[in-house]
């Protein structure tokens, strides 16, 4: 049970009920402004015409965890620096201070992982960008040398 | 009957409720949106509580981050309804019979703790600010090591995540 005295709850009620209405109120109002019909395609995933394939329940890469992982721990400390900024003007120069030693230690995390390419996502774009490059260099360069040559 | 006593019971009816939903949902999403619907019934309670920065805590990390991390875990398992083996009766005998166990145990420690030692009545040590006060003035030294230690746990993470 809650102790006798309590903080102030009615604000955060009614923010709360306003969420709530605000949320129900485009539900409900949407559903009876909204259009509705039933053709051939409306039940396919993409309207558009594209055609689905399989189930969307797929493995996913172990990737996508890790970029979670990051999430977390970034979110953590999020929430320390929020502490800081309610007690700013507290904890003065001194809490200064700390939080920028804390963040100088993220953001050596933040380049760290940049440079180690834990960031990267997909298929190197730049590698094969690169290669492109690269082959079309060797053609363009048989080019330029013939057009010495006339 | 007092509003907080109200609010508490509402809490109370629907984390109960959900908590119990999270248990019995067959499917693992609907497990994780109950558990996410639970978190909020207890950050309602931290909140008549009057702890603040357990509430912001709650809402960000367990609601937000954490469920990430649960909602990956489903789908990196890809947990179909249908791949799911059915367990045979002697494991669920088994996990009966050891929930109920644990049950016991809580319930007599819950029971023979002693509750003189609580401050009744409203404390302001929960409130955002003064933990910002007290975190940044008398324990300023763990702070920036729990950064080494979020540093040491982000490495971590990549050297297991990058074994390829």
């Amino acid at each position: 049970m809650p102790s006798p005295s309590y903080p102030t709850l009615w604000p955060f009620l009614i923010y709360g009920i306003l969420v709530l209405l605000l949320a129900g109120g485009m539900l409900f109002i949407s559903h009876f402004l909204g259009e509705r019909h039933q053709e051939k395609e409306t039940d396919e995933v993409y309207e558009a015409g594209i055609e689905a394939t399989g189930t969307a329940r797929l493995l996913f890469p172990v990737h996508f965890y890790l970029i979670a992982m990051f999430f977390v721990i970034f979110d953590l400390e999020a929430v320390f620096i929020i502490s800081w900024a309610i007690a700013i003007r507290d904890v003065g120069w001194g809490g200064y201070l700390a939080v920028v030693i804390f963040v100088a230690i993220l953001v050596a995390v933040l380049i760290y992982e940049w440079r180690i390419g834990a960031l990267n996502f997909g298929p190197q774009g730049k590698k094969i960008l690169r290669a492109y490059r690269h082959k079309i260099k060797g053609v363009n360069h048989n080019e330029v040398v013939d057009k010495q040559n006339n | 009957m007092s509003l907080p006593t109200i609010l508490f019971w509402i809490l109370a009816v629907i984390s109960i409720l959900s908590a119990i939903g999270v248990v019995v949902a067959k499917n693992p999403v609907h497990s994780v949106l109950l558990l996410i619907v639970t978190f909020f019934t207890i950050t309602g309670f931290y909140i008549l509580l009057n702890a603040q920065f357990l509430a912001v805590v709650h809402i960000i990390v367990y609601a937000g981050a954490i469920m990430v991390l649960f909602l990956f875990v489903i789908m990196l398992m890809n947990l179909n309804a249908s791949g799911e083996p059915q367990k045979n009766n002697l494991v669920k005998f088994a996990g009966v019979v050891a929930g109920g166990l644990l049950l016991i145990v809580l319930v007599a420690a819950l029971k023979k703790a002693d509750t003189g030692m609580l401050i009744q009545g409203s404390t302001n040590i929960g409130l955002i600010q003064n933990l910002g006060k007290v975190l940044f003035k008398d324990f300023v030294l763990p702070f920036e090591v729990s950064s080494i230690l979020f540093l040491s746990a982000m490495i971590g993470a990549i050297v297991i995540g990058k074994k390829d």
